[in-house]
């Protein structure tokens, strides 16, 4: 293995790990091994068994095969209970707090100090948390910070962090990052789970990855090891293309008479104020923003699954008033949003979930045409590439492999715009590409597309059009040529255009360089 | 959800991949094995009679578990079925004394028609947790009936001739004896299989069971499927209390109470999770068969009454581990 | 404040409720006094603890639907046992027939997660077999009540210093009620074990994850239901005299007040207190429509509607405290 490691025994070292559920082999040969003091990146393509694994390692399942030693010692990891004795403290992909219960029972119930979590949590960037808030109540991504925070209180010895950023704006993925960095600087571990590859070169030393189910590498971050460990992953190189950049003659032919949706004026509550912009046919529209600045209002009030308190939208040049999001969809409007368990029907296989619009209107209740909805559902299948070996109940199938259901609906289903939140959270390198692909291809014929993203490196490589919104006001809109990094960073921190700034980690040159350049 | 470890049988895997597969052959079996049983404590009593008779009286328990296996599968109950199917039974039982049976029928219908729609109403629209919901319109159900009662005494009751032959009839075919109830079964069976498994309308209960924000970001409208959904199940039920007053021929005011737990039952031991998203009809209907035999397997045990409820309860408890046992692959 | 509010509100909404209820039923009946609310107190205790056996079980996530023939088989036990035995006799039948209710109340929850069958089956099927023996016990209605039994729930409570207009508002019936849930409740609402059976109701999967022993807290939580049944039955034989084999309605009750008093069916919120309110407030009406004289038939459409209509309502400004 690597050379580095030699001296050190490591903390936890887990071989040969298996795990079967039915006929799916989620894990066939998994090894890891972590030193003291070290971020361990755990790598893999969606459904890879990345979280497979932590979840072994922590005891919430169990393994069918397989030996894991914590400081040399065999330990059988029965309960996640005994893998927090055991000093392993996971953050699951899935938020763990208990979601009728308030953040200070929840600390309670798993015996996690106050005070240190307080600290944490300042620490993360969230200054307003109150502890009696119920859960349910609280937003995906500050559970997020909670369930790590929670974890960081109690000091353990290795941590295990299961797409931690994935559902995090800009600002509070920073925060994490540099706590993270931080426990390894203080002699604990971290295994760290990410599609970013700028996070991993950021923060990693080295590097295991899995494909499909198996050990198949172990790499110490270097600069510009990043092809190799993707085609570790995936087996293959892959191209990644810059598509951003519309060709000329593209942008000839769609000079359109009018836009497709204009919002004039909206408003939601408190949380978004006279926000006005057009979204043009063939245009992908990228919405910049931190965490909480509206966003999700914005996107919630076009889909009509808020009413705004006041402004306009315009559909093709006629004042639209939605009362559903069946009002939005009839327009040609579809939303996907950025968390998919409000998206999914989890016991359902892949197939009614993305075939659920056909039937939605009252007219469609009748026969379903079997044929034509497998051949339609397969295409948008094949289009995303998901990972079908679970496909009785999306439940089953990985994150990243969910995420991809939700979108392949909208496809399948033809619509006319699409509404983006954060699509490429929890999807792993190879697909993002063909993500991008697919939006620029929509685009190509003439969709329109907004998309929000809380990773900045996409603007670039899709979008045509900056909206940057903070503090629920739309403060600048400008074209894609114009956004590099660094000045999305600013723009999303409301500073002014020109300003400069610097801004966290990511930001500096030299961190980002191995992942952003392409 | 896997949290449990799981084992891997290697003997007899690969018999039981198939029955995972097929959920209906396992329970087809526990219901067989309960026949043989019943045939070993009494030899020669399963023959064409006792199979028609537990057939006759295993229709009206299916149909009203068609109505929980359906409610059920978008995480409702519908409790007022047994009360819907009392008062369609002696409206129609009351007013085809004096009525012409198109508009006895008709009349009988209307209650059902009624709560069902209100139930709807309430449930989708005013999101009234349905089992408070039918339980209420349940209540005044047999309130109203039993104020209806009063305005009929004096003219009495009479069982029309066609629900008699419906209900306790037997067609010989090929030396069979077809009970003719299964005329008005099988093909409502077919249709709520087909419903289910193969229409928009079924997929919506599956769907809007499982999470009902994703359906209404799909553009679905909830009060819309709710309201068609618990219309249906009344109407269902409707008809069954007129099948019913055919088999049982004396009405009364608490004619199919007795059947609305039963119902709920044979749809959760044929495999429909009463929290949604889960299950089927097919399974339902041998779920209601299995109830029925039990409970004349019961009833020709000579015990005290106490002992065989204590029996029956354990076999349905023991039924629907086995079941359960057999079906889980994880 | 607000966020008493909002997690109490539903509970709030209902005391009004009940005390618009008994303004109303002074003024149907203006000699509404103690005496007939030291009755209603009595009326109510059994459905009381019927519906705490559920509200712990339904906080759980499951459902008992035993919960009346747990009644009917600790009240037969206990009546039978009582019958022709000596006053102190009663001494031991009363711990005895608690730790029936509770052991029971275990097995329910021991063959749920052994099982792994629905809890609606298992709780269904133990209520045959709970009916089964009671009928086994005895076979009609019969059995006796130790006299301090019966005397702990009639009259009220003389606490001195207090003027008597004052303390004839108080039933023994109703302290007896109190005593026994408080006793519980209130210790396990502060315990981990109380978060834990939140816990597994409201996310068994996040529930695990956070460490919580799910398999033990559900089988604790259907050994207090059990417990609170067998209470139930007790009550029964106490406040009758004779123990019955045939559950009386307090299943159905126990599921609906549940409901009303703010309890979600799933699991994970609600608490005892507006289940209790709920149970009072559907019993004082009950006690209006009689002293109305209204036709016991169309008692039962009121009845209906009434519960219907509060939970609307409430659905209603849950609906408009949301925008
Ligand atoms: N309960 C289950 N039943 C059946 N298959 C399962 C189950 N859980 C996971 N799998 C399968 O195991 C494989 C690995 O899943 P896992 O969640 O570990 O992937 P992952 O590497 O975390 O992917 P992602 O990056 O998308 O989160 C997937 O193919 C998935 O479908
Ligand atoms: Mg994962």
């Amino acid at each position: 293995m690597t050379t580095s490691a030699q001296q050190q025994s490591p903390l936890l070292d887990a071989t040969g790990v298996a795990k079967n559920y039915g006929a799916v082999a989620a894990l066939r040969n998994a090894s890891l091994s972590v030193l003291p003091g070290e971020v361990h990146a755990l790598m893999g393509a969606n459904g890879a068994g990345k979280s497979t694994l932590v979840k072994i390692l922590t005891g919430a399942i169990q393994a069918n095969a397989g030996r894991i030693l914590i400081r040399g010692e065999a330990r059988d990891i029965r309960s996640p209970a005994a893998g927090r004795r055991a000093g392993l403290l996971p953050v699951y992909q899935e938020p763990s707090l208990i979601p009728d219960l308030d953040v200070l029972s929840n600390l309670r119930l798993t015996g996690t100090p106050v005070e240190p979590f307080r600290a944490w949590v300042r620490e993360l960037g969230i200054a307003d948390l109150d502890l009696r808030d119920t859960a349910r109540d609280i937003p995906l991504a500050v559970l997020r910070v909670l369930d790590l925070a929670r974890a960081l209180a109690v000091e353990p010895d290795v941590l295990l962090l299961d797409e931690m950023t994935a559902a995090l704006p800009a600002n509070l993925a920073e925060k994490v990052l540099e706590v993270v960095r931080r426990q390894g600087d203080a002699g604990r571990a971290v295994i760290f789970i990410s599609h970013r590859f700028v996070e991993i070169s950021a923060l990693c030393d080295r590097a295991t990855v899995l494909r499909d189910g198996e050990t198949v590498g172990v790499v110490d971050i270097v600069p510009g090891v990043e092809e190799k460990i993707v085609e570790l992953m995936l087996g293959t190189r892959i191209v990644k293309t810059h598509v951003a950049a519309r060709s000329a003659a593209e942008k000839a032919v769609s000079a359109p008479a009018r836009p497709r949706i204009a919002v004039k004026d909206l408003r939601v509550g408190t949380k978004l104020n006279d926000v006005s912009f057009d979204l043009r046919d063939g245009e992908v529209a990228g919405v910049v923003a931190l965490e909480g600045q509206g966003q999700d209002e914005l996107f919630a009030a076009l889909a009509g699954s808020i009413r705004p308190s006041g402004g306009t939208i315009e559909v093709d040049g006629n004042q639209a008033k939605f009362a559903h999001p069946i009002d939005a969809i009839r327009a040609g409007i579809a939303y996907v949003p950025g968390d998919r368990s409000e998206a999914l029907a989890m016991q359902r296989s892949v197939r009614e979930n993305i075939a659920l619009p056909f039937s939605a209107a009252l007219r469609n209740w009748g026969p379903i045409n079997m044929r034509k909805e497998r051949d339609t559902v397969l295409g948008a299948i094949k289009r995303l590439q998901i990972d079908t070996r679970a496909q009785g109940e999306v439940q089953r199938l990985s994150g990243g492999n969910q995420q991809k259901v939700t979108i392949a609906r909208w496809i399948a289903a033809d619509a006319r715009t699409i509404l983006c939140f954060d699509p490429t959270r929890g999807i792993d390198v190879g697909t993002k590409q063909e993500i991008y692909k697919l939006l620029r291809e929509l685009a190509g014929h003439g969709k329109s597309v907004l998309f929000y993203t809380s990773e900045l490196e996409e603007v670039q490589r899709v979008c045509d059009r900056v909206i940057v919104i903070f503090g629920g006001r739309l403060v600048d809109i400008f074209p894609v040529e114009e956004a590099d990094e660094p000045a999305l960073m600013r723009a999303a921190y409301g500073l002014p255009r020109g300003a400069k700034a610097d801004v966290g980690i990511l930001a500096a040159p030299n961190a980002s360089e191995p992942g952003a350049t392409p | 959800m896997s949290t449990s470890a799981i084992t891997p049988v290697p003997f007899g895997r690969r018999i039981k991949r198939f029955m995972a597969d097929r959920p209906l052959v396992p329970l087809i079996i526990l219901l067989v094995i309960l026949v043989v049983i019943l045939q070993i404590l009494r030899p020669g009593i399963v023959n064409e009679r006792w199979i028609a008779n537990t057939i006759k009286f295993a229709i009206p328990l299916a149909i009203l578990a068609g109505c929980q296996t359906m409610t059920m599968l978008t995480g409702g109950i519908d409790l007022s079925v047994g009360t819907v199917a009392t008062m369609s039974a002696f409206i129609m039982a009351t007013q085809i004394v004096n009525q012409d049976p198109a508009i006895a029928f008709l009349l009988a219908m209307m209650p059902a028609v009624l709560i069902g729609l209100v139930n709807g109403i309430g449930v989708g629209v005013f999101r009234v947790h349905p089992l408070i919901m039918t339980l209420g319109t349940s209540l005044i159900g047999t309130g109203c009936l039993q104020v209806y009662q009063r305005t009929v005494i004096a003219s009495g009751a009479k069982i029309p001739d066609f629900l008699a032959w419906l209900g306790t009839g037997v067609t010989p075919i090929v030396g069979f004896a077809f009970p003719n109830a299964l005329l008005l079964f099988v093909p409502l069976a077919a249709l709520i299989v087909f419903t289910l498994a193969r229409t928009g309308f079924g997929r919506l209960l599956y769907a809007v069971g499982d999470n009902e924000r994703a359906t209404r970001l799909s553009g679905v409208q909830y009060w819309q499927v709710i309201t068609a959904l618990y219309v249906t199940s009344s109407v269902l039920a409707g008809i069954t209390g007129l099948l019913y007053i055919g088999l049982i021929k004396a009405p009364s005011l608490s004619l199919a109470e007795p059947l609305v737990l039963p119902s709920v039952a044979a749809a959760v031991i044929g495999g429909t999770s009463i929290f949604g998203g889960r299950g089927g009809y097919t399974g339902t209907i041998i779920g209601a068969l299995i109830l029925t035999v039990l409970t004349t397997l019961l009833t020709i045990l000579q015990m005290p009454e106490g002992a065989r409820r204590i029996l029956f309860g354990l076999i349905v408890l023991f039924v629907t581990a086995a079941y359960l046992r057999i079906v889980e692959e994880r | 404040m607000s966020h008493f509010l909002r997690r109490q509100g539903w509970v709030v909404g209902l005391f009004a409720l009940l005390i618009v209820l008994f303004i109303a039923t002074r003024i149907i009946q203006p000699g509404y006094g103690s005496g007939d609310f030291g009755s209603l107190a009595r009326a109510v205790l059994p459905y009381a603890f019927a519906v705490a056996a559920q509200t712990v079980v339904v906080i759980a996530g499951g459902i008992d639907l035993s919960v009346a023939a747990m009644m009917a088989l600790t009240s037969v036990t206990a009546a039978s046992m009582m019958a022709g035995a000596s006053e102190e006799y009663a001494l031991f039948v009363v711990p005895f027939v608690l730790a029936m209710g509770f052991v029971l109340g275990a097995l329910n929850g021991l063959l749920i997660v052994v099982t792994r069958v629905p809890d609606i089956v298992v709780t269904l099927a133990m209520l045959f077999v709970l009916q089964g023996a009671a009928l086994l016990v005895l076979d009609a209605p019969g059995g006796g009540a130790a006299e301090w039994l019966k005397a702990l729930i009639s009259g009220t409570v003389p606490i001195p210093g207090l003027p008597d207009a004052v303390d004839a508002w108080l039933p023994k019936a109703l302290l007896v009620l109190i005593v026994c849930l408080c006793v519980i409740w209130i210790p396990l609402r502060r315990s981990r074990l109380g978060l834990s059976i939140y816990a597994i109701g409201s996310s068994e999967l996040a529930a695990f994850r956070s460490g919580v022993p799910v398999k033990r807290t559900r089988i604790i939580a259907y050994a207090l239901s059990g417990l609170f049944a067998a209470f139930g039955g007790l009550a029964l034989t106490m406040s009758t005299g004779i123990g019955a084999p045939i559950p009386g309605p307090y299943l159905l009750a126990s599921v609906a007040a549940v409901v009303l008093g703010g309890v979600a069916l799933g699991g994970g919120k609600g608490g005892l207190l507006g289940p209790i309110v709920a149970v009072f407030v559907l019993r004082l009406v009950r006690t209006d429509l009689t002293l109305l004289a209204i036709d016991p038939n169309v008692t039962a459409i009121i009845e209906g509607l009434i519960m219907v209509a509060v939970v609307m309502f409430g659905a209603f400004i849950t609906m408009r405290g949301r925008q």
